[in-house]
């Protein structure tokens, strides 16, 4: 059998396979984040809770109206759109002309209330969720098996950045979106009505956060702390991929996700480590991120 | 009639001197019992606030008063963190008259606290934590460790897994104190039952996608996984195997330590026939169903885990030796709470007797869990289907490396 660092190349494929699928997760999150920080400088440290509210709405409608998957996904990304408008309307429009710290401070203290109030009500074990009876069971790729559910969360993300990447560079909604990051008041005397743009693009970037949460339902434990436990390593990926680069969030995503997938095999113990150490080497060499401009 | 006023004063001045007597016994006039658990993080169900509703009934049973002084709870969250369980210990123990603290789930919190308590002469009730090294390098004159242990799990379901005929084994390993114990443990029984060990992968803790790890285990062609991890971790990996066709495909799990508020997040689908051992559940008999009925009214309806019916059980225990050595001092209560038998309302514990290294050895059940067609509802989930005597679920004494053991 061949190998490469001491493993059967079969056994290889399977892990890059699966870090593609993690890193799925990553990019779905971190192009939220990165979307919001470009357009609102905003760092938005909610996007954690956000996303496990994703999940929870996906929960809740199923057990209280029995809407299944498929009405989630439609339903959790509204509701969770809906929620981060009002948080943007009643306190983060008070901010933008502060320093970024004070929407860091002011979101990560959101996330804490939502979570403890999460946790209040729904305990820390978390909830089951099915994964939908369309896509159950899996595929033998001879290397590994692969489920059909993770086939499908690889598909949804990769349309889900695409189209948003198109959206934001190659559409006028999107050219005006970038022109208002560059000169407000500018696009504002153009008769834009820059104040509800801003808005609606928090509102997208934290519905991409509650997408993720309902394509994570079916796999991971549906608890109150499912986000925390991942933003920490979304925030290392927009950092590496550099601040507010959609494009540069997207790909990084995908190819930490995948580093993550070979250093399991490799030495296990690093897996939580390595991409912090990777943003270590690229802060020290490429301040503003692989894929960011200036300083 | 002067006479007469004269005895019922000297009466009454004499009873006012035995009551002042009894009480100058308990020092502060009350016991404090600190409940010291994780009130917001991982191990919140299995622990958490259900264990200070759970000491606080095992207060009003005992009638809330010991030899008429009345008995308080204080409670604290000490996050999983060594350092903060340890300050609050000290704290409570210094400035706050605390008598003893219980629960104490995680190892590295119980460890910091039994060092505390020790040097004070305190009572500890370790009721959550795992580590058999609360019996062994770390015991204590003044500590219990109440409701199971590494070995306990170890012995309990890797024993029956293995004569089912589950001879290989493949670890994974939460990368901590506790995943590294338990699985030095269910080495130890797998290896003692003629059973091979296939290898091991330790993941970080803790830890959300699983999928990696399973599929180095399914490659390893091991018969059983053994996942010496808990509380998210496992269920995630139970989870992500069936996702991955592993259960499917032949091979078994063998969750080390699971609760039964994994199973309620699961969900039977997921988790049936899965073999497990505990040391409580609320559906085996009149008592555990009366005490655990009544624990659940308080709870929302949730049902209690061992962990919740043992810090009762260890708290009325810790009253009745207050009771009968007629004082708080640590070492006259623990010598009580030896001599007495362990009885309670509860259930737990049956046929409990504490040893000199201050294990609570009593007996112990393997389960398995139900099907969704066997069960009756919500919280309806195991079948017990062995009572493991006590002697033979715990490390033997003459194994214990604890300095107290006479050898």
């Amino acid at each position: 059998m061949m190998t490469l660092f001491g493993i059967p190349t079969a056994a290889l494929f399977g892990q890059l396979l699966l870090g593609l699928i993690n890193g799925a997760f990553y990019a779905m999150l971190s192009l939220g984040l990165a979307l919001i920080f470009g357009l609102l400088n905003i760092i938005n440290f909610s996007h954690g809770a956000q996303y496990m509210m994703g999940a929870f709405v996906a929960w809740l409608a199923l057990t209280y109206l029995g809407a299944n998957y498929w009405v989630a996904l439609v339903l959790a990304p509204v509701a969770v759109a809906a929620f981060g408008i009002v948080l943007e309307r009643t306190m983060l429009s008070r901010l933008y002309k502060l320093d970024h710290l004070y929407g860091l401070l002011l979101t990560f203290g959101l996330a804490l209330i939502i979570e403890g109030i999460f946790r209040q009500l729904y305990g820390i074990s978390g909830m089951p969720y099915a994964v939908p009876k369309e896509l159950a069971g899996g595929w033998n790729l001879g290397f590994m098996y692969l489920p059909i559910y993770r086939a499908w969360v690889v598909v949804a993300s990769l349309v889900l950045c695409l189209g948003t990447w198109l959206l934001i560079e190659k559409t006028k909604l999107g050219a005006y979106l970038r022109a208002a990051t560059e000169n407000p008041a500018l696009v504002q005397a153009f008769g834009i009505n820059v104040p509800v743009m801003i808005t609606l693009t928090y509102g997208f970037g934290v519905a991409l956060a509650g997408i993720a949460g309902v394509l994570a339902a079916p796999i991971y434990s549906v608890n109150p702390l499912m986000g925390s436990n991942l933003i920490i390593v979304v925030f290392a990926v927009v950092v590496i991929g550099g601040m507010g680069s959609i494009l540069g969030s997207v790909v990084t995503g995908f190819m930490l996700g995948m580093l993550e997938g070979l250093t399991k095999v490799i030495y296990p113990e690093a897996a939580s480590t390595v991409i912090f150490m990777v943003m270590v080497v690229v802060l020290l060499i490429k301040p503003a991120g692989l894929f960011g401009k200036g300083a | 009639m002067l006479k007469k006023a004269l005895i019922g004063a000297a009466c009454l001045t004499a009873m006012t001197v035995a009551q002042a007597q009894a009480q100058q016994a308990y020092s502060d006039n009350k016991i404090k019992i600190g409940i010291l658990t994780d009130l917001s993080g991982t191990y919140s169900d299995l622990a958490g606030k259900g264990t200070i509703i759970a000491a606080q009934m095992a207060i009003e049973d005992f009638g809330g008063k010991v030899n008429g002084v009345p008995v308080e709870i204080v409670s604290a969250d000490h996050q999983n963190k060594a350092d903060i369980a340890s300050s609050i210990a000290r704290k409570w123990y210094d400035t706050e008259q605390v008598d003893a603290i219980a629960e104490l789930v995680t190892t590295a919190a119980a460890v910091a606290v039994r060092e505390v308590s020790k040097e004070k002469g305190k009572i500890d009730l370790v009721s959550g934590a795992a580590s058999t090294a609360l019996t062994n390098a770390k015991c204590s004159p003044t500590g219990f460790h109440w409701t199971y242990d590494t070995a306990a799990l170890a012995n309990g379901t890797a024993n029956a897994v293995v004569k089912n005929g589950g001879k290989s084994w493949y670890f994974l390993t939460a990368d901590y104190a506790f995943g590294h114990d338990l699985q030095a443990q269910t080495e130890r029984v797998v290896k003692a039952n003629g059973g091979e060990i296939k290898g091991a992968v330790r993941h970080p803790f803790p830890n959300s996608d699983f999928s990696s790890f399973l599929l180095q285990a399914q490659s390893s062609g091991a018969q059983i996984i053994g996942l010496a991890n808990a509380g998210a971790d496992t269920i995630n990996s139970i989870k992500q195997a069936k996702e991955f066709g592993i259960t499917q495909g032949g091979q078994s799990l063998a969750g080390l330590l699971v609760f039964i508020t994994d199973i309620h997040s699961l969900g039977l689908d997921t988790a049936q026939g899965m073999m497990m051992t505990t040391g409580y559940y609320w559906d085996m008999d009149d008592e555990t169903r009366a005490w655990s009925k009544r624990w659940s009214a308080k709870m929302d309806g949730k049902m209690p885990s061992m962990v919740h019916a043992g810090t009762y059980s260890s708290v009325i225990h810790y009253l009745k030796g207050l009771a009968a050595a007629k004082t708080d001092d640590g070492m006259k209560v623990a010598d009580q709470m030896r001599a007495l038998p362990i009885k309670d309302a509860s259930g737990f514990a049956k046929n409990g007797k504490i040893r000199a290294d201050g294990r609570m050895v009593h007996d112990m059940y393997l389960a398995q869990v139900k099907k969704p067609a066997e069960s009756k509802g919500p919280w309806d989930y195991y079948k017990i289907t062995r009572t493991i005597p006590g002697d033979e679920a715990y490390q033997p004494l003459a194994d214990s490396k604890c300095d107290l053991v006479k050898k």
